[in-house]
């Protein structure tokens, strides 16, 4: 009876779930939609509850109260641009959750035996440790990286591929030792030390423009664990949340590297912050660089009818949402149009420009999709970009010699002028030089995107 | 029993994509954080562990994995909501306060 009740609450769930992630199709009804799932969540841990193995409550309930604990912070107070460190830290703790689940388990058939392990579900439970294992490093050093408490350049030392790909196959034979027999506990921890180390040097090669696959990839691996858990354990609820989690962050990281026209296997081992000398900055001549005061760049602003706005990385660290939607209403009040231009690698994190857009009032149908808006450019007045570098390369399309050539970007320049807001001419995080920024059409104006961006503010409010 | 499980695991994932590769590049960020709170779900795993009174080293690993995947639904549901929240359509200019 007990086992039935708990299985209807499984299936009440994943019900809930999935049309919660459904809903994520329509803006205007994520929110019910994801409440629902929430409630869902609510059934499962419930009908968990009553289960008969479950003797003593207390170390739940301690655990429970703690967590929320946790929890609570996570979810409300952390800013949206830090968005990113956010999601990098929970799949951590996700996996994390998952690898214990499975040491719990194999700790107890060895040392509190039950039955000994079927092969099944021993190599259910050895993917899920090793996998799981590798997420929780993994994702903590992305964390380290987005947080800046470690360096965000990629770190590479020679031979790092062989060693990475020596190490995995060790790790993999280890797995199939404990499969074999799985009496063989120093072959599972030391399996499990493997891919702790794994995980740290996966990941430190990786430079933070890459971020956005990085973070995909381990999601899916994060929902993976947890579906492996699911196959240990025989409990299909499990199977079918790491499922759905793996699904997704497969499919955004596809979509992140088509974004960026690179391979994963070419993310992950390419490590391309190098900075390829085949395209050295200018080859020794400088440029010619058109800076402009932010007075003559309201001024354009001003009297412009169509005007595309295209925010980057540089927005979110400058925390510059709200200036950028106060100048936009401005220039609306003049009779301007604006649009929102987002590229998809734009930031840190799929999505990442929108959430800072929709925080800062910006309504959502004023945001665009690359090939929703791409055609527009021509038509447009004033582009302005705000720290945004690489997606809106020109060489990205023209240079064939170009480390980026091929990337889908922003045609920025096609529009009849361009204001590009940026700290200084250092080069973006491929280190390429950007002649969009040398164009005819385009003005420098420099300094910390919030500042100028509140200056533009104050001149386009006199204009 | 284990080809039950996987005829799940491949449904769910087909349900996942299907659904999945619909959602616009617009929620992409709350959908990641929608589907960190729903992997959450390996609390169920760890509610046992805790709670089974197998030896105490089972007892404390599934108590830090209660905590981990506790603070993953809490923290995951709260900030897709507070997301999902921020995103509104352009609405006939209710008179906002004047910008400041």
């Amino acid at each position: 009876m007990r086992e039935h009740i708990t299985e209807l609450s499984y299936l009440v769930a994943a019900v809930l779930f999935i049309l919660g992630l459904r809903s994520l199709t329509r803006p205007d009804k994520a929110r019910q939609g994801m409440q629902l799932a929430a409630v869902g969540m609510l059934f499962a841990v419930c009908g968990t509850l009553i289960h008969h193995d479950i003797v003593d409550y207390r170390w739940i309930a301690g655990g429970l109260v703690l967590g929320a604990l946790i929890g609570y912070p996570l979810g409300m107070w952390v800013p949206t641009t830090a968005l990113p460190q956010r999601i990098a830290i929970s799949l951590s703790f996700g996996a994390l959750a998952s690898v214990l689940v499975g040491v719990s388990e194999y700790y107890h058939a060895f040392h509190g035996g039950r039955e000994p392990l079927e092969t099944f579900r021993m190599a259910a439970l050895g993917f899920e440790v090793l996998l799981g294992t590798l997420t929780v490093t993994g994702a903590f050093i992305a964390f380290g990286k987005l947080q800046e408490i470690l360096p965000g350049r990629p770190l590479t030392f020679p031979g790092q591929n062989v060693a990475n790909g020596v190490m995995m196959l060790v790790a993999l034979v280890l797995l199939v030792l404990v499969v074999i027999d799985p009496s063989r506990t120093s072959a599972f921890y030391s399996m499990i030390a493997l891919a702790a180390l794994l995980g740290v040097l996966m990941v430190i090669p990786i430079g933070g423009a890459d971020m956005p696959v990085v973070v995909a990839l381990l999601n899916s691996y994060c929902g993976l664990a947890a579906a492996a858990t699911g196959f240990a354990l025989g409990n299909s609820i499990l199977i079918i949340c790491g499922s759905l989690d793996g699904a997704s962050g497969f499919l955004l990281s596809i979509l992140m590297s088509k974004a960026m026209n690179r391979s994963f296997s070419n993310v992950l081992f390419g490590a391309f912050g190098g900075g390829s000398p085949a395209t050295a900055v200018g080859a020794g001549t400088t440029l010619p660089v058109r800076s402009i005061s932010a007075e003559d760049a309201a001024i354009q602003l001003a009297y412009a009818s169509r005007v595309i706005i295209v925010p980057g990385y540089g927005m979110a660290v400058a925390q510059a949402q709200h200036q950028v939607r106060e100048l936009a209403e401005l220039i609306e009040k003049r009779g301007g149009e604006v649009k929102y231009a987002i590229h998809p690698v734009a930031g840190r994190m799929p999505g990442h420009m929108n959430v800072l857009l929709a925080e800062a009032n910006v309504p959502y149908d004023k945001l665009y999709d690359m090939d929703e808006i791409n055609g527009e450019f021509p038509q447009t007045d004033v582009a302005l970009v705000i720290g945004a570098n690489d997606v809106v390369n020109p060489a990205a399309r023209e240079d064939k010699a170009s480390p980026i050539y091929g990337m889908p970007i922003l045609d920025v320049d096609r529009a009849k002028t361009v204001i590009v807001l940026k700290r200084g001419m250092a080069a973006g995080f491929a280190g390429i030089e950007n002649m969009l920024f040398h164009a005819p059409a385009t003005s420098m104006l420099f300094g910390d995107a919030k500042a100028s961006l509140s200056k533009l503010v104050t001149e386009v409010k006199a204009a | 029993m284990l080809i039950l499980e996987l005829y799940i695991f491949v449904l769910a994932a087909f349900v996942g994509y299907m659904v999945i590769s619909r959602v616009p590049p617009l929620l992409h960020t709350p959908l990641m954080s929608a589907t960190n709170a729903i992997s959450g779900i390996s609390l169920v795993g760890s509610l046992v562990a805790a709670g089974s009174h197998r030896s105490i080293v089972a007892t404390i690993l599934g108590f830090v994995a209660v905590v981990a995947a506790t603070s993953n639904i809490v923290g995951g549901f709260l900030i897709t909501d507070r997301m999902l929240k921020m995103f509104k359509r352009d609405e006939p200019k209710a008179k906002t306060p004047e910008s400041k």
